[in-house]
């Protein structure tokens, strides 16, 4: 499922039932959890899951075409944790 | 951050009132969940993909007693940022 299905979901199901409204909820919902990312803060959001910024250290690389070393700086990754009603209904078609 | 935040960005945004964009907010999470319940990927370009993954069973220990026990076969969720994520939140 790509976003413009997702759109297209949501705009079956809010009142007056107009695509634009659907698209512009969809991109406000990601744009905001981007925008928390961004600024350092942690998002939950519960029966679904979290997400937060790890660290990766600095370190030294090597590009694999020259086998030179560079230095590849620290930097942040997105992370996220599945919760665990969510974990729970992804595995749930196996038991 | 938490729900509450993204149902007030939607009020403002949107117009619904608050009970709908509480109830529009919710309904977005209950979408992407009943699709990655039915083993289907989520994508969603410059954020990135929620992807189901089957793992197979195997031997785990107890890092406290030692003891092996068998990690029975089940369905994980993982989440792969996008390049553009990536790169937004590199030097934050």
């Amino acid at each position: 499922m790509t976003k413009s299905d997702l759109v297209n979901d949501v705009a079956k199901a809010i009142p007056g039932g107009k695509k634009r409204d659907a698209e512009v909820i969809v991109n406000t919902l990601f744009d905001r959890m981007t925008e928390a990312l961004t600024q350092g803060d942690r998002i939950e959001i519960r029966g679904f899951g979290s997400f937060h910024l790890r660290e990766r250290k600095a370190r030294t690389g090597r590009n694999p075409k020259t086998s030179d070393k560079v230095q590849v700086p620290s930097k942040k990754v997105p992370f996220f944790k599945a919760g665990k009603q969510l974990k729970k209904l992804v595995d749930s078609v196996r038991k | 951050m938490t729900k509450a935040d993204l149902v007030n960005a939607i009020y403002e945004r949107v117009g619904f009132s608050k009970k709908e964009s509480a109830r529009i907010v919710e309904l977005v999470f209950d979408l992407i969940k009943d699709t990655l319940e039915k083993g289907e990927k989520i994508k969603i370009s410059g954020f990135g993909n929620f992807v189901v993954r089957e793992k197979r069973s195997r031997i785990g220990r107890n890092p406290q007693t030692g003891e092996e026990i068998e990690i029975s076969a089940r369905r994980v969720l993982t989440f792969k940022p996008s390049q553009v994520l990536r790169n937004q939140l590199k030097s934050v």
